[in-house]
């Protein structure tokens, strides 16, 4: 049963918790609160078969929940997965991420390293991390809590931290779908995919009370827009059971902008 | 043979222009009570390798540093370490930024004396752009794929912190990750650790406490005994990291002056000093785990 009263970072965790659904027995990997809340929600939903870490050293066959846990809280290991173990992991592609880049260009190629001059950037930010790694070994999805043309901007990205779908830097003896596998975009207005022609960045559904306009105002470059495109659905009344379960200290509530509600339509 | 030296012995066989690797990872198991005898010392021109944390951010505010091989520098919660950043901005230091997984495939190769390992990663990114000296290979097999080939990270030098070593050089961490500190070891010249508790060699008769050791003694240079010798960052299960310090530290990087008021308020002249500081030992040891 759809219900609705839900708010938007509820909205946008069940819709990215659908990234996972037909993964099989892999890693499920969110990063930020509401990818983790996405790929718990997966594993207890969705998803059973997926795996999941304690974000510290060990393999959980339940998610923990997010923030101070009871003192009697024992966690479900399931085997150690220290960093060095992650990166076995990740080389082998039995992981999908979801990721959330301050870039992203159109080939889907993203940056997390710095913004302007290299040798001298404007802002620096964390350092590409394990974005070349990810990007060329398993799949990945972004996670974009504001949908502007500073995120989805004309043109490369500053520094391109994970490879995507550009045919100049096609390395010999790869063909593009060996190299790279980005799957879901989910922003706050809507959710997307690499599915166009040539991989062009597509929107897949509307968040309620989203408009095509705006989502075509907000990216830095051509969005394709298929004829049927739908509504994100509703979280369910068992959805957000779960995500509050996973998540008792509300810690969601602080991911959008004044935790707006999810039906943004005019009431 | 006894390993067993000072902080100030050990980071005295260290030079200019070293490569020198820092263990842990961002704010965890950092051996920070070395990276302060740096502090205090005229050691410059070093090309820091590390997961990083503020050993580098402050080794780069000190200006101890010429080069950071680097493929974040973040304090966990605080995400953008502050000194880094401001050295970054500027355009004081040289980078070497890599992926996570490429330095642990080049410390993999110095410690194999391999001169490099081949990888998809890199691959379709500016990681080949802005470090034109890693350079790409073509599989010599059939699918003559093209590949990265990771350099060697060797080091001449690794600074690490463990739970506890003995003084032949056996070290223990007990910790829930041992990161990339074995490889380290393996992948210098020479190999410093420091330890919260120095320990006769019986204590790892046991193989419950043998089994926690991940590298062999002869990976081991010095041995220097520092109790707390990770803060401000955490030595799990021992103590977590101090949030209150690091928020303190951020502030003084905004601060006009900041830094140098940081070096005389709590680095200062000896670790004797620095603790007194923070509170004394006991306050490092009820800092609470951090939960993830």
């Amino acid at each position: 049963m759809a219900t609705s009263d839900y708010t938007l970072a509820e909205l946008l965790i069940c819709a990215a918790s659908e990234a996972w659904r037909h993964d099989g027995e892999v890693l499920a990997t969110g990063i930020g609160t509401i990818p983790r809340l996405a790929a718990s929600l997966a594993m207890l939903t969705s998803n059973p078969d997926l795996m999941m870490t304690d974000s510290e050293a060990f393999l959980l066959s339940e998610p923990n929940p997010m923030g101070p846990r009871p003192a009697d809280f024992r966690p479900q290991y399931e085997t150690w997965m220290g960093f060095s173990r992650i990166f076995d992991n990740v080389w082998g592609g039995k992981r999908h991420a979801m990721v959330g880049p301050t870039q992203i260009d159109r080939f889907g190629q993203s940056n997390i390293s710095c913004i302007g001059d290299y040798a001298k950037p404007k802002a620096m930010m964390l350092g590409v991390r394990g974005f070349p790694g990810n990007s060329s070994n398993h799949a990945n999805s972004f996670f974009v809590p504001s949908h502007n043309t500073r995120v989805f901007k004309d043109g490369e990205c500053d520094v391109v931290c994970s490879v995507g779908y550009n045919p100049a830097r096609l390395p010999k003896g790869y063909t593009m779908e060996e190299l790279v596998d980005i799957r879901l975009v989910v922003t706050d207005l809507c959710l997307m995919d690499f599915g166009g022609p040539d991989h062009q960045l597509r929107l897949r559904s509307l968040h309620p009370g989203i408009t095509v306009e705006q989502v075509v105002q907000n990216t830095g470059f051509p969005v394709c827009i298929p004829d049927d495109v739908v509504t994100t659905p509703a979280p369910t009344a068992q959805q957000l059971e779960v995500i509050r379960r996973m998540d008792p200290h509300n810690l969601r509530a602080r991911e959008i902008k004044d935790n707006p509600p999810g039906d943004r339509s005019a009431r | 043979m006894n390993k067993v030296m000072s902080s100030a012995q050990a980071i005295g066989q260290l030079r200019d222009g070293m490569t020198i690797g820092i263990g842990g990872w961002g704010p965890r198991r950092k051996p920070m009570a070395l990276v302060r005898e740096i502090l205090r010392s005229d050691l410059r021109d070093l090309t820091v390798v590390a997961y990083g944390g503020a050993d580098v951010g402050m080794l780069c505010a000190a200006g101890k540093v010429r080069k950071v091989v680097f493929a974040f520098v973040s304090l966990d919660f605080i995400p953008l370490e502050p000194y880094f950043r401001l050295a970054r901005q500027r355009g004081d230091i040289e980078v070497m930024e890599i992926d996570e997984g490429m330095y642990l495939l080049g410390l993999r190769a110095a410690a194999m004396r391999v001169p490099f390992l081949p990888t998809r990663i890199g691959l379709g990114t500016d990681v080949l752009r802005h470090n034109p000296q890693i350079r790409t290979i073509v599989s010599p097999y059939d699918d003559a794929r093209e590949l990265v080939a990771m350099p060697a990270l060797t080091l001449d030098a690794a600074l690490l912190h463990v739970d506890r070593a003995d003084a032949r050089g056996v070290c223990q961490i007990k910790g829930p990750d041992h990161y990339m500190d074995d490889v380290m070891a393996r992948a210098s010249a020479k190999t410093f650790v420091s330890c919260d508790e120095l320990v006769d060699t019986t204590y790892f008769a046991s193989p419950e406490e043998a089994r926690y050791v991940y590298w062999e003694r002869s990976e081991t240079t010095g041995v220097v005994h520092i109790p707390g010798g990770a803060h401000p960052s955490s030595c799990n299960p021992l103590y977590g990291f101090d949030v209150a310090h690091f928020k303190d530290y951020q502030a003084s990087a905004a601060a006009e002056n900041g830094w140098a008021e940081y070096m005389s308020r709590y680095v200062g002249d000896s670790e004797a000093h620095y603790q007194q500081a923070v509170g004394g030992l006991d306050a490092i040891r009820t800092l609470p785990l951090p939960t993830y």
